[in-house]
């Protein structure tokens, strides 16, 4: 069970903020706050100015993925109270290409955090005075901790011996990139297309096909097509 | 102090064909004074600072979107990587996390074998941070002094783990194995040697003329100021705040350990030199204390859902084996949820902000460096300073980038 004094700060704080809270929880006896996105200045302001509250620092700005809700970004900031020695999340849920309100003015910390949620997420903080990229490559495109970004990514660089200077290529991926799916023991393996494996479908997720293998599917399929004409599986 | 006061820019005659732009500089990434790939535009209005602006991320490894690949137990070695200057400290926050998420707790063996490990990690850090600092401005000597001190500490780390660096000692669940025989009573000895290092140490830097000239009064943060810009650790505690997450929200067995916070005064470079100082001190004092006091029993949780089971049992037990193979194949699975785990790392605050889907991989893990925070602040910090006290700024922020990159 969470502190006492920290029930009572979350009451207070929902009682205070009004609509602006959506709801308040406790997730391993941690304080979460889920605001309204456009009312997150507000929030934030409240929750520094507040002697009750008094979170002084901003300890962290993130972001998680989340691809299948339509409300795809969760922005999660960190508080800490130094005084009060309380800790507190507040969240927002955001659509992409949703302008999130910039909470520079409140906290100076912000801006860096800022940076590198647009640079990961590619969320946009509206009116951040600085949001450029922060630890990706100059000119680097996309936003790597989005689900939908390949571990790999898109590009590879080498120094080039003709060009004496180091250039971009595409990924080459000398082995095949290999995901293991654990969920369940029996269906794990099963995503594994193997040439001559009666299970013809081609799994929607998981092992990509290597070259040979697909090859060897579309000749199987070639075959079992001539087979309806009755030359049979003589190629398999 | 800074110097923004006595400049009066209009000092030269702007005609109709004279124009002054301020003077673009880079500085680094490959500079010794640079703690690595630091890239620092730097805008000049003569030899003042007008503005700084890092560009980070030459380092960047995408540890957090590789560990979102990866299960709990293969994760855990990202942790080693960041702050490679003191690796458990690291190690410690994620295996927190996933503890606190996976509900169990730890034989308070293995919590006094992490708390002497994570000691001996800040002085393995402060050791780096004070003597590079002091090379930074001008002095060789305590590098070469302390290089030798932090070498017998990572001896430690070797014999406990079989690694100097990239221990991968601490585990969700305990630690990796027990301390061998023996080395609780080196670990010892060496806390009784270190004082006089540090005496000594401090004999060449604290009351030194030009180390005091080049770093009193040099980057100035109020305590407000480190509020706002997100300081912790020592940048905190050097700008007057009495704040240490080892006291006021002890995690493993903090609360049993009698120690001090140091606080500094002033909130300038040489504040921090000397909150670093003291903690050695108070690190060398809880040492003794987690050697004296240390419990026997388990070092592992022995919950094999989570820990692997002995070796030996493994030989007569078919349930063990499985578990075994279970655990280093396909990890174990951590309940629905999400926390942010941090600890007091030498840095400042180290924090994980871990968010599980019920899965054998983390569906998010965030990691908070307490670096990152610090060296951002450097814009404001140099502002209105001279060129090499910017130097001086950063030897006091102890930035590693692998941990500021991530």
């Amino acid at each position: 069970m969470p502190d006492d004094s920290l029930l009572d700060l979350a009451e207070y704080i929902s009682e205070k903020l009004g609509s602006c809270v959506i709801e308040h929880k406790f997730e391993k006896d941690e304080l979460v706050l889920q605001v309204k996105p456009d009312e997150i200045i507000r929030a934030l302001q409240f929750l520094r100015d507040d002697r009750e509250c008094d979170f002084s620092v901003l300890i962290d700005i993130t972001a998680v993925d989340y691809p299948s809700r339509v409300e795809r970004f969760d922005v999660v900031y960190s508080l800490l109270s130094l005084r009060q020695n309380n800790r507190a999340r507040v969240r927002i849920s955001v659509e992409d290409e949703q302008m999130v309100p910039t909470s520079v003015d409140i906290y100076s910390s912000a801006l860096w955090y800022e940076r590198e949620v647009w640079d990961m997420y590619g969320i946009a903080f509206a009116n951040n005075p600085d949001l450029r990229r922060i630890l990706t490559d100059y000119g680097f495109e996309g936003h790597p901790q989005r689900k939908d970004f390949p571990l790999t990514g898109y590009v590879e660089l080498r120094y080039d011996e003709e060009y004496k200077r180091v250039v971009y290529e595409p990924v080459k991926l000398t082995q095949d990139f290999r995901d293991f799916d654990y969920l369940s023991p029996w269906e794990g393996l099963t995503d594994i297309q193997l040439l001559g494996d009666e299970k013809e479908s081609i799994p929607p997720h998981g092992w990509s096909l290597s070259d040979n293998v697909r090859a060897g599917l579309e000749q199987k399929n070639k075959s079992t097509d001539i087979g309806e004409e009755g030359e049979g599986h003589a190629s398999n | 102090m800074p110097l923004t006061d006595n400049i009066d820019t209009p000092d030269v005659i702007i005609g109709d064909e004279t124009q002054i732009k301020p003077f673009t500089m880079n500085f680094g990434p490959q500079h010794p004074a640079a703690h690595g790939v630091l890239r620092l535009v730097l805008e000049m209005e003569g030899e003042i600072v007008d503005r700084a602006d890092p560009h980070i991320g030459l380092l960047h490894r995408g540890t957090e979107k590789l560990i979102e690949h990866k299960t709990y137990t293969q994760a855990l070695p990202y942790f080693d990587r960041l702050d490679y200057v003191a690796p458990m400290n690291q190690e410690h926050a994620f295996a927190l996390a996933t503890e606190k998420l996976l509900g169990i707790t730890v034989p308070k063996r293995a919590q006094y074998i992490r708390v002497l490990f994570c000691e001996v990690g800040r002085i393995l850090n402060h050791i780096l941070n004070i003597t590079t600092f002091a090379l930074d401005v001008g002095a060789i000597t305590p590098a070469l002094w302390g290089f030798e001190e932090r070498e017998k500490g990572m001896e430690f780390y070797e014999r406990v783990s079989g690694a100097r660096l990239h221990a991968n000692y601490f585990r969700p669940g305990g630690v990796a194995r027990d301390m061998p025989e023996g080395l609780s009573d080196d670990i010892l000895q060496w806390c009784d040697d270190l004082p006089k290092f540090i005496t000594d140490l401090e004999g060449l830097l604290t009351e030194n003329r030009i180390f005091k000239q080049r770093t009193v009064d040099i980057g100035i943060v109020t305590a407000t100021e480190a509020q706002d810009w997100g300081f912790s650790g020592p940048m905190l505690r050097g700008s007057g705040i009495a704040w240490d997450l080892r006291k006021s929200q002890p995690y493993d067995s903090y609360e049993e350990f009698d120690f001090d916070i140091p606080v500094g005064k002033t909130g300038d470079c040489y504040a921090r030199y000397l909150v670093r100082v003291a903690e050695m001190y108070e690190s060398i004092k809880i040492m003794k204390q987690a050697i004296e006091n240390m419990p026997d029993g388990y070092v592992r949780t022995n919950d094999y859902k989570v820990s692997p089971p002995p070796r030996a049992e493994m030989k007569n037990s078919m349930e063990a084996l499985i578990h075994h193979f279970k655990l280093f194949s396909e990890g174990f699975h951590v309940p629905e949820g999400e926390t942010y785990t941090a600890v007091e790392a030498p840095k400042g605050e180290f924090g994980v902000y871990l968010v599980s889907d019920g899965t054998n991989r983390p569906y998010r893990c965030r990691i908070r460096a307490p670096g990152f925070a610090h060296l951002q602040a450097l814009d404001f910090m140099s502002k209105g300073h001279q060129l090499a006290d910017t130097v001086s700024i950063i030897g006091s922020l102890d930035v590693v980038f692998g941990e500021i990159d991530r």
